[in-house]
């Protein structure tokens, strides 16, 4: 059973046709790449999954139960995790409070309850160990490198358990090094049965990690294959349009 | 290091050994102001020996203590990346109206929350205004500094109220008395900066006042309910204000319609003074107390040096822009 099944997806915004008739299935565990070029309906795409907005017509199916979501809470009540481009991380907490921000793990004594400092942050020592990132739960998020807040966004999904795991361009904005550790990060997803959807422009990220690559062009997929079948070059071709469709 | 992290690698790593407390210390900027009280302590008590005497010292301990007490509710404003500029306004009205109930024969504690729950209102319409119609803090408060100041001259027709009735004793026994030889506003400010420091670190509310400062956009992603945490912050800054006119009026002896005025400058001074940042995201109550102490010391101070006090706001400004600056150098370093 698939875990997440799209059904003739469309969106418009007005006139303009954002995703057109977009099909595809995501198995648990895998991780597929989503190209295309600026405007090509990528993030209009995700947004509907992460229940941003709902779909003007098709059927999404996740974890074997339709689904229709009216707001971003409800898809990460069904298990859907988004990290955004710009991590959505406070710079001025430790790592441990990021992760926990918004559920965070209380002690009570009598009436009172507190907030427990030292199960979040041994339980975010537990996460990032799990992802084997180089992160210590109390440092701060100011003084960490990209590939670390990676982490610290990517160990927030894990707290939820979420089944997917949406990643918008986590690889845009940061150094040769820290790219590796991310690819290494979403490979760790996967290895706990965690599908992802990777939203990239870069080419070697996505033929690194991805093993099927999906490439949208003006609101339609117009390719949905292996990326052991593929090539870079191919999938250039798709997403500027120089090849119709694969 | 190119190879991936092993395991025996990740447990060095988590083992090494993370800020040291003392570090944490000498980083703060509450240190800081610590060790510039002392020394212009030491060296006013060389110029001027009346100073250091005990009489001086309670002078100052009675004096601050004011100030304090609104900067320990100005603190969370501020660490939300709001400021309240109306809260010598909201001392003048909670003041008056404090006088002119107890004059009006109710009893004391009714007073006491009647004059508590005026204002955390006028905190709660900041709040509203600010984070549920998203309009600048610093505009709003203006705003609500000259309406409060105005309903202060209103309700008391310009009047001065030194007459409390029946519970004036209690009173002015709360707002002159004192407890193990201790001022009882004094124990206010203790308890209040515990208090206040302890729900910024150990509750959820504090974390999110914290993570808004920090971020908002993020917080809000996280499912923190962002309006209302900042209401609350304006709102208990308000009840704060009216405590102190509690105690100011209780030690005064009477409530004039411009009670507070120019307060809420050296609040915000005290608080900034203390490592607040305007911009959000960090503060401590104790930070706000020792910037109230600072003020303090340095009014005390150039009064007994006989320095003319026109020097007064020269000596506080400076003071804030130094405190500017040593929170710049530490940020950029951290």
């Amino acid at each position: 059973m698939s875990l997440l099944e799209l059904k003739n997806i469309s969106r418009q915004f007005g006139a303009i046709h954002a995703v057109e008739d977009v099909s595809f299935k995501i198995e648990p565990g895998e991780i597929v790449g989503l190209m295309g070029d600026n405007g090509a309906g990528k993030s209009t795409l995700v947004k509907m999954i992460a229940g941003n907005f709902p779909a003007s017509s098709g059927k999404m199916v996740f974890d074997g139960k339709e689904v229709e979501f009216s707001q971003p809470s409800d898809a990460r009540r069904a298990g859907i995790e988004i990290v955004y481009q710009d991590l959505a991380l406070c710079d001025n907490l430790s790592a441990a409070a990021n992760v926990f921000l918004g559920r965070e793990i209380m002690r009570s004594v009598g009436p009172f309850k507190f907030l427990d400092h030292r199960k979040m942050r041994e339980r975010a020592a537990e996460l990032f160990r799990e992802l084997q990132s180089e992160t210590r739960p109390r440092d701060v998020v100011k003084r960490m490198s990209g590939g670390q807040r990676q982490a610290v966004a990517i160990a927030r999904t894990r707290l939820a358990d979420a089944k997917l795991v949406l990643m918008d361009e986590p690889t845009a904005a940061i150094s040769v090094r820290q790219v590796a550790e991310v690819l290494a990060l979403i490979k760790r997803l996967k290895e706990r049965g965690v599908a992802v959807i990777l939203i990239s422009h870069r080419m070697p990220d996505v033929f690194g990690v991805c093993e099927r690559i999906m490439v949208l062009r003006r609101g339609h997929l117009v390719a949905n294959k292996l990326a052991s079948t593929s090539s870079p070059e191919e999938i250039t071709a798709l997403i500027v349009g120089a090849k119709a469709a694969a | 290091m190119n190879k991936s992290p092993d395991a025996s690698n990740l447990d060095s790593v988590f083992s090494l050994s993370e800020r040291s407390k003392l570090g944490e210390v000498l980083r703060s900027q509450e240190f800081w102001i610590v060790v510039a009280v002392l020394i212009i302590g030491a060296v006013v008590g060389m110029i001027a020996p009346r100073f250091l005497t005990g009489a001086n010292m309670a002078n100052i301990l009675q004096n601050f203590c004011f100030t304090a007490l609104m900067g320990i509710g100005m603190t969370p404003v501020f660490m939300t990346g709001g400021i309240d500029i109306s809260v010598g306004s909201t001392l003048g009205l909670t003041g008056v109206l404090l006088g002119l109930f107890c004059a009006s024969g109710y009893p004391f504690a009714v007073v006491v929350l009647f004059v508590l729950l005026v204002g955390a209102l006028v905190g709660i319409v900041n709040g509203a205004l600010v984070s549920y119609l998203k309009l600048p803090p610093f505009i709003v408060t203006l705003g609500m500094m000259s309406l409060v100041r105005s309903q202060t001259l209103v309700v008391t027709n310009n009047q001065v109220v030194y007459d409390f009735g029946r519970a004036g004793d209690t009173l002015l026994a709360l707002g002159s008395g004192s407890f193990l030889g201790v001022p009882n506003v004094l124990w206010a400010v203790i308890v209040s900066a515990v208090v206040m420091q302890w729900l910024l670190s150990m509750t959820k509310w504090g974390r999110y006042v914290r993570a808004i400062g920090g971020n908002e956009n993020a917080a809000r992603l996280s499912g923190i309910p962002v309006d209302r945490v900042k209401v609350s912050t304006y709102a208990l800054l308000g009840a704060m204000t009216g405590m102190t006119a509690i105690f100011l009026v209780g030690w005064m002896g009477a409530a004039t319609n411009a009670l507070g005025q120019g307060q809420e400058l050296q609040v915000i001074a005290a608080t900034v003074i203390g490592g607040a940042n305007l911009l959000g995201g960090f503060g401590t109550s104790f930070g706000a107390v020792i910037g109230s102490v600072l003020i303090e010391v340095i009014r005390n101070a150039l009064l007994l040096a006989g320095v003319n006090p026109f020097w007064q706001g020269t000596f506080v400004g400076l003071f804030i822009l130094f405190a500017v600056l040593l929170e710049r150098f530490r940020s950029t370093r951290a």
